[in-house]
């Protein structure tokens, strides 16, 4: 088996990932940095992201507002000692993404520009038209190929973290070319891998967003945190469930019902007067409310309503807002210019996950992770439009720097041990590989875990579905063990990878039932039908699960808070 | 719904000489996209056909292969376009690792041999770190106009896809030619405001098998489902190497 030796191994090759790497590269030009991705970097889903990224920037900004918009967000289940790090970083981390050669629009005075977002006071949100994901991760992959010393394993899926004596050593990865495994050592790990929307039907998320790294960590023993929050985002495409950008509101588009009225202002739904502008639970909400009153519109794909952009102009459209235009003509045959797109909630991305400190840093000694698939926290239950990808970069960042500190003063990996654990995994894969002998279909047990889960977390939830969803996910973790493959050769097998990613799914999508069946609350994106309204005696603290063979194991945490006391969340 | 035949092209080189063909029936819903038919022949009907795929939305790139011998991006282009019969190959130019799953490493070589990152002539002698904190004394970002953006933008688009590489009658030829996309690329720091390695990079291009070795087809062009217009990118380089070359007979170091 091959054995490669770093400083630090990143596994996930999107915004957090590769702004980790770059951190601990420059400011570290003698340590080797193992970036591994199961895809290429510029594949990875930050790639989706369209609207922006947050942090101030104008004379009428400051960053106690961006700190109280994303507490208020959060429905004051962030860490406030987070949030105010995150804020004072942002600038900083955004201003580094220009250097580096992001195309982010700009004023007429040469300077970025900025728009408004859902939940923020005032234009903080920085752009590159709509598709600052995109350029984000380009300008990011590109400025990584600078540094010799970042090495690259592109197409390598790891399935296991490597921990002997306490200590997180390296990972077991499979080279899906050829499919052989390695180890790659380091003396500390970052877990950069996304979230995973595809837990659901109904997401924006790309196929490789399967919570890969928060089942890693889990595993591990590490706790997830914060799992039952999910955010519905309010505009996606019905059928495909494509992301059409807050942006879009941003620069003034209106949300209409069929009777051609703007819901948001025209019927109370606690958006605030800026209606549009409201933040995603809350619109969410709105949308599904609306629905069921009988003003959406019935489609092929199920209920909706539209987003109505026809008042802003070609010009605007075709300037800021261009992408949205392609992907509304591509794939629901809408020209925006002159026709309302059809919209309606979708599953978008997880405030909860890997649990760490400020620093990046899990339970797990030499274990770190950021972005999404970290749970800092500091979007708590509901986290505001273009904070992730700032989010990304700040705790990217801070984590390869805790982890680089880290890595030196850390004794040498035990590489015989580290090597036997990965041969062992090795072996475990192997028989997976075109295991003929098992019970169900992949896309069998994908599909059911996908309908149990909308089921169970959906935009509102009722205490009888959770607990159905509780009970299917544990039937589903023993189903999932026994998978039918077909595909038995070793080269770029994706069906092999294909199962380990509905594995991780199924282990991942049961600590959400648990944690949404035992928080009963309403709170940001985790809205329960049963308790109406938000809790702070009971259940202002973080939701841990632990790993258990029995199922997840629940635990509290304290949420830090600080200068902004929690008070009614209205807009 | 319609049924169609898809046929595949499958390769697994610890069991096949060459690449062969294989037919599947697919009921093809009307807003279906080509990739669409091939989820459902992994998921329903073969497990074994490898394909590579993520976003579904146009702009990660993944996606692309041939489709009735035509480079696309599958996720974007409409199953219903074509007829009963619908071929789908591993894009062309490009060594195969698995059925419609090609090898990248040339291009991804190619792709950082042409310094995609800004290059600032006083970092050589500074601490990059303390020259970008002289940039602007609030943000630390440089200005640059609306027209300034403007010259570059539009070859900052590329989405890696390749299906350039695909049409391009000189990669075809000549597996080394650096190609469209690369030289968008390195094109595209070229004309950004920002950056100051123009010198270095049109080198780069005057080498061998790079911008010289275009002969204009404009295939690129045509198949870029993102309309990058490499063909004008590659055009402008050309014109940008020389007259470097040009400047620097005339003033040595090119009058820097």
């Amino acid at each position: 088996m091959n054995v490669f030796r770093h400083d630090i191994v990143i596994v996930g090759g999107g915004g957090a990932g590769l702004r980790a790497a770059i951190e601990a590269a420059e400011n570290h030009p003698n340590a080797s940095i193992a970036l591994v991705s199961k895809v290429y970097p510029m594949r990875s889903h930050t790639v989706s992201a369209e609207g922006g990224a947050a942090a101030v920037a104008r004379e009428d900004d400051n960053l106690e507002l961006h700190g109280f918009d994303t507490v208020k967000g959060s429905d004051f289940l962030g860490d406030q000692d987070c949030i105010v790090y995150f804020v004072e970083q942002a600038p900083k981390e955004l201003a580094l993404l220009e250097n580096w050669g992001c195309p982010f629009s700009r004023n007429e005075d040469g300077s970025v520009a900025t728009r408004a977002f859902g939940g923020m006071t005032t234009k903080r949100t920085w752009y590159a038209a709509d598709k600052i994901g995109f350029h984000m991760l380009h300008a990011l992959f590109q400025h990584s190929m600078r540094f010799p010393n970042i090495v690259r394993y592109d197409e390598y899926f790891v399935s296991k973290l490597l921990v002997d004596g306490g200590r997180c050593n390296g990972v077991a990865a499979l080279d899906i070319r050829t499919g052989e495994y390695c180890t790659i050592l380091g003396r500390a790990v970052i877990l950069t891998t996304g979230g995973g929307g595809k837990i659901f039907p109904f997401t924006t998320n790309g196929t490789i967003k399967t919570a890969d790294g928060m089942a890693l960590a889990y595993r591990a023993g590490v706790p997830l945190k914060d799992m039952e929050f999910v955010q519905y985002h309010p505009t996606g495409l019905p059928g495909t469930g494509i992301l059409i950008t807050e942006a879009t509101r941003g620069e003034g588009g209106y949300l209409k019902n069929n009777k051609g009225e703007r819901f948001l202002v025209d019927y109370d739904y606690g958006v605030g007067k800026k209606a549009e502008l409201g933040p995603r639970d809350m619109i969410s909400r709105a949308i599904v409310q609306e629905i069921e009153a009988g003003r959406g519109f019935e489609g092929a794909y199920g209920a909706y309503v539209h987003l109505d952009l026809t008042h802003l102009g070609a010009e605007v459209i075709n300037t800021k807002l261009p992408f949205v235009r392609e992907l509304a003509k591509t794939y629901v045959g809408v020209d925006p210019i002159t026709t309302p797109i059809p919209i309606r909630p979708v599953v978008h991305y997880m405030m909860g996950g890997v649990d760490t400190n400020i620093h990046g840093a899990t339970t797990l000694p030499g274990l770190y992770a950021a972005g999404e698939t970290a749970c800092v926290s500091i979007n708590g239950a509901n986290r505001l439009g273009s904070n992730s990808l700032t989010e990304c970069l700040v705790f990217g960042a801070a984590a390869a720097r805790h982890a680089m500190s880290f890595s030196k003063d850390s004794a040498a990996p035990n590489e015989k041990a580290l090597v036997a654990q990965c041969e062992e995994e090795a072996g475990r894969v192997a028989n997976l590989r075109g295991r003929k002998k098992g019970g169900e279909k992949i896309s069998a047990i994908r599909r059911e875990l996908n309908n149990v889960m909308e089921a169970c977390c959906g935009v509102y939830r009722e205490q009888t579905s959770m607990q159905t969803g509780v009970i299917a996910t544990a039937q589903l973790r023993g189903r999932v063990a026994d998978l039918r493959l077909e595909d038995s050769s070793k080269v770029f097998n994706t069906e092999l990878i294909t199962a380990m990613e509905l594995q991780n799914m199924v282990e991942v999508a049961e600590t959400i039932a648990v944690s949404a069946a035992h928080r009963k609350e309403s709170r940001g994106a985790h809205t329960c039908k049963d308790y109406k309204g938000r809790d702070d005696s009971n259940y202002l603290y973080h939701t841990m699960t632990h790993h258990d063979p029995a199922g997840p194991r629940l635990g509290k945490k304290d949420v830090v808070l600080g200068k902004w006391i929690p008070e009614e969340r209205k807009y | 719904m319609a049924d169609k035949t898809i046929v595949i092209t499958r390769f697994d080189p610890d069991k096949d000489q060459a690449p062969r063909k294989q037919e599947y029936k697919v009921p093809c819903e009307p807003d279906w996209k080509v990739l669409d038919a091939i989820n459902f022949i992994k998921d329903e009907l073969d497990g074994s056909v490898a394909h590579r795929w993520s976003c579904r939305m146009a702009v990660c790139g993944s996606c692309g292969m041939m489709v009735n011998g035509e480079p696309k991006l599958t996720c974007k282009t409409s199953i219903n376009d074509y007829g009963d019969r619908v071929d789908i190959e591993p894009l062309a130019n490009f060594p195969i690792v698995r059925d419609l799953v090609v090898d990248l490493d040339g291009f991804m070589h190619k792709f950082q041999s042409v310094k995609p990152w800004i290059i600032r002539a006083k970092e050589k002698a500074a601490d990059p770190i303390a020259a970008r904190a002289a940039l602007h004394p609030v943000k630390g970002t440089y200005s640059q106009s609306a027209d300034q953006l403007a010259t570059f933008k539009q070859f900052s688009m590329c989405i890696n896809c390749m299906l350039c590489y695909a049409a391009c009658p000189v990669v075809a030829n000549e597996p080394e030619f650096l190609g469209p996309a690369a030289i968008a690329l390195g094109h595209r720091y070229n004309m950004d405001s920002r950056d100051e390695g123009q010198g270095e990079r049109n080198e780069i291009f005057r080498g061998e098998g790079t911008v010289f070795s275009c002969s204009y087809a404009n295939e690129c062009s045509e198949v870029c489902p993102k309309n990058v217009d490499p063909a004008a990118a590659v055009n402008q380089a050309k014109f940008g190497a020389v007259i470097d070359w040009a400047k620097n007979l005339v003033l040595p170091r090119g009058g820097a």
